[in-house]
């Protein structure tokens, strides 16, 4: 059924569509109200899981952890600072195989403290072993928690996966959402039914010491699944199009890109914004496009290879950077294309701690990316805060 | 595509407003795009809420800077602020008020509402919220959405009790502006 709803409510429903047992978080803005909603199905008895407030993010990571561990489907939530704590249990969930939902409410990272939308948080995970989705609305915020937990779950992936949406932009971006019913979930999603849990009955451990004659091994299966995963998650999208007759979700997505010879690669709700700028320059009779990157690990290195081919000027837009480097996106699509010295390709760093992104900004972006081919060009950049001057130096004389 | 942009204090109730107004797009069809942006993120700060609705899904997700319509809903915003930037010619502003300014910001063809929303609220809700009468102005200075269709988002958005006293404020906001010749409120 249709509803106008939150970003936020949507992913407290498609979770509570999952039937998870355990719910753990640690609340930050901007991904407080998902977990706020959740606690509240609980507290009604709308929802029938456990909800553990704990005492920080490392503790929300851990715990679901071992929930998932002893064979329960848990949830948790988090963005910016929150994520990072949870770093460490991060790598251990995907080095234990344990399948797992967490949604990333994207947000900055301090210093200085800023609680805005950038995707810096995510991608300084982004080598944990997490399969890792983007979402541009909230249509797609809905259908890849559902998703998620049945890629996590395949026995063939047993991986957890992080569902990536913008801070604000998404989580409190209320919009019109297809809510599906809990039949066709249950279609889709069957339970969770682990290889392997701790029970007590039937002791055994998880995660003991691998020295050197066994750790490489266990990098090896995780790379070898992640390669796996860009056969399975396109049987994902083809499975829960026949139940709820929607195409979400997927690898990538291309935009009037066939025949551009300029494109944009982006991720996350930008990509919204681009297309509309598309459409207008179109209208102008430039030959321009978009290429959308829904899950960037495992890096659909062939599928994006192919949509880039022949384009002349491609530029990667992105809103996190490898510090001292470059844009982590535009890493990953430069080691991946095909060496052709006829084709440029740039770099373009935006909207860092929520700095506005504007239809404007796109077209600025389409002139420079066919005179270039730098790495790191920062957009919208103030001068005038730049000058190294002590501002209150200037405010001392008032 | 419309575009709709609400000047608030953190507090006073703008994420609401925008939440309402875009619920009364969508009990007609439409497909609004409500959401916030949080200035200095603290109670009292000026704040903005938008509103972008279309006949599609609306996908551009910038903040909105060339408004159709304004709602401003505390006037001492507009000290040292101006906050009619980028308001479109033929733009309507509805502003919480009871006194008619006169605003020099305001170009020929764009249309000013003054509403005593507050005085409204004071009246239906017993206190100074003052975003359901303003909506009610909005429907009547606009003819954007039915009366209907924001009831039944009030309904939608509030229990009982509360939805009854601001569907009282919305009718209110409402009149005001249909028979606005009695308080002299209108500025063309």
């Amino acid at each position: 059924m249709k509803q106008f709803i939150e970003g936020s409510r949507a992913v407290a429903e498609a979770v509570k569509l999952c039937r998870p047992g355990v719910i753990s978080a640690y609340p930050i803005t901007p991904q407080t109200h998902i977990v706020e909603e959740l606690a509240q199905m609980v507290a009604q008895g709308d929802l029938n899981a456990q909800f553990v407030n704990v005492e920080s993010e490392h503790s929300a990571a851990s715990l679901v952890l071992g929930a998932t561990a002893t064979g329960v489907r848990s949830f948790t939530a988090t963005s910016s600072q929150g994520l990072l704590l949870m770093a460490e249990v991060l790598f251990n969930i995907a080095g234990l195989r344990l399948p797992l939902v967490l949604t990333c409410a994207n947000r900055a990272v301090s210093a200085p403290i800023n609680i805005w939308n950038d995707h810096q948080d995510a991608e300084t995970v982004r080598d944990s072993g997490w399969i890792q989705l983007w979402a541009e609305d909230m249509q797609d915020v809905m259908d890849l928690h559902i998703q998620a937990y049945k890629l996590s779950e395949d026995k063939r992936v047993c991986l957890p996966v992080m569902i990536n949406m913008d801070g604000y932009i998404l989580t409190h971006g209320i919009e019109v959402v297809d809510v599906p019913t809990q039949e066709q979930v249950d279609k889709f999603l069957p339970k969770y039914n682990p290889l392997y849990k701790l029970d007590v009955d039937k002791p055994m451990t998880l995660g003991f010491l691998a020295g050197p004659d066994y750790y490489l091994e266990t990098r090896y299966a995780i790379q070898s699944t992640m390669s796996d995963c860009l056969k399975i998650i396109p049987e994902i999208v083809a499975d829960f199009k026949n139940i709820f007759g929607r195409s979400r979700g997927g690898l990538v997505e291309t935009y009037r890109a066939e025949d551009a010879q300029s494109v944009i690669v982006a991720k996350g709700s930008i990509i919204g914004t681009i297309k509309d700028t598309v459409d207008e320059l179109r209208n102008e009779g430039k030959k321009v496009g978009a290429v959308k990157i829904i899950t960037t690990r495992p890096f659909p290195a062939e599928v994006l290879n192919k949509c880039l081919l022949g384009i002349a000027n491609i530029a990667v837009v992105e809103k996190a950077i490898s510090l001292g480097a470059f844009g982590p996106l535009f890493a990953d699509i430069k080691a991946v294309l095909s060496a052709n010295p006829k084709q440029k390709l740039s770099n373009f760093i935006v909207g860092l701690g929520g700095r506005d992104i504007s239809k404007q900004t796109i077209r600025e972006i389409f002139e420079k990316l066919v005179k270039t081919d730098e790495t790191c060009q920062f957009i919208g950049i103030k001068p005038e805060l730049l000058t190294g001057e002590n501002p209150q130096e200037s405010f001392s004389d008032e | 595509m419309k575009e709709i942009r609400i000047h608030a204090r953190a507090g006073q109730g703008a994420i609401t407003t925008a939440t309402i107004l875009g619920h009364a797009y969508f009990a007609e069809g439409k497909f609004p795009y409500a959401f916030p942006y949080f200035g200095a993120a603290r109670m009292g700060a000026p704040m903005n809420a938008f509103v972008r609705v279309d006949e599609k899904p609306v996908r551009l997700r910038s903040q909105v800077y060339e408004p159709d319509f304004l709602i401003i809903a505390d006037a001492t915003l507009m000290r040292g602020f101006n906050c009619f930037t980028g308001l479109k010619n033929k733009g309507v502003a509805i502003i919480n008020e009871k006194e008619t300014l006169d605003l020099k910001e305001v170009k020929p063809g764009q249309k000013v509402f003054f509403v005593p929303a507050n005085d409204i609220a004071m009246e239906t809700i017993g206190r100074p919220i003052a975003n359901t009468a303003l909506l009610g102005a909005f429907a009547a200075a606009t003819n954007e959405f039915k009366l209907d269709s924001l009831i039944e988002a009030i309904n939608k958005r509030f229990s009982e009790n509360l939805a009854k006293v601001n569907i009282a404020a919305a009718q209110k906001g409402y009149e005001f502006i249909s028979k606005a010749t009695t308080y002299g409120a209108k500025r063309t």
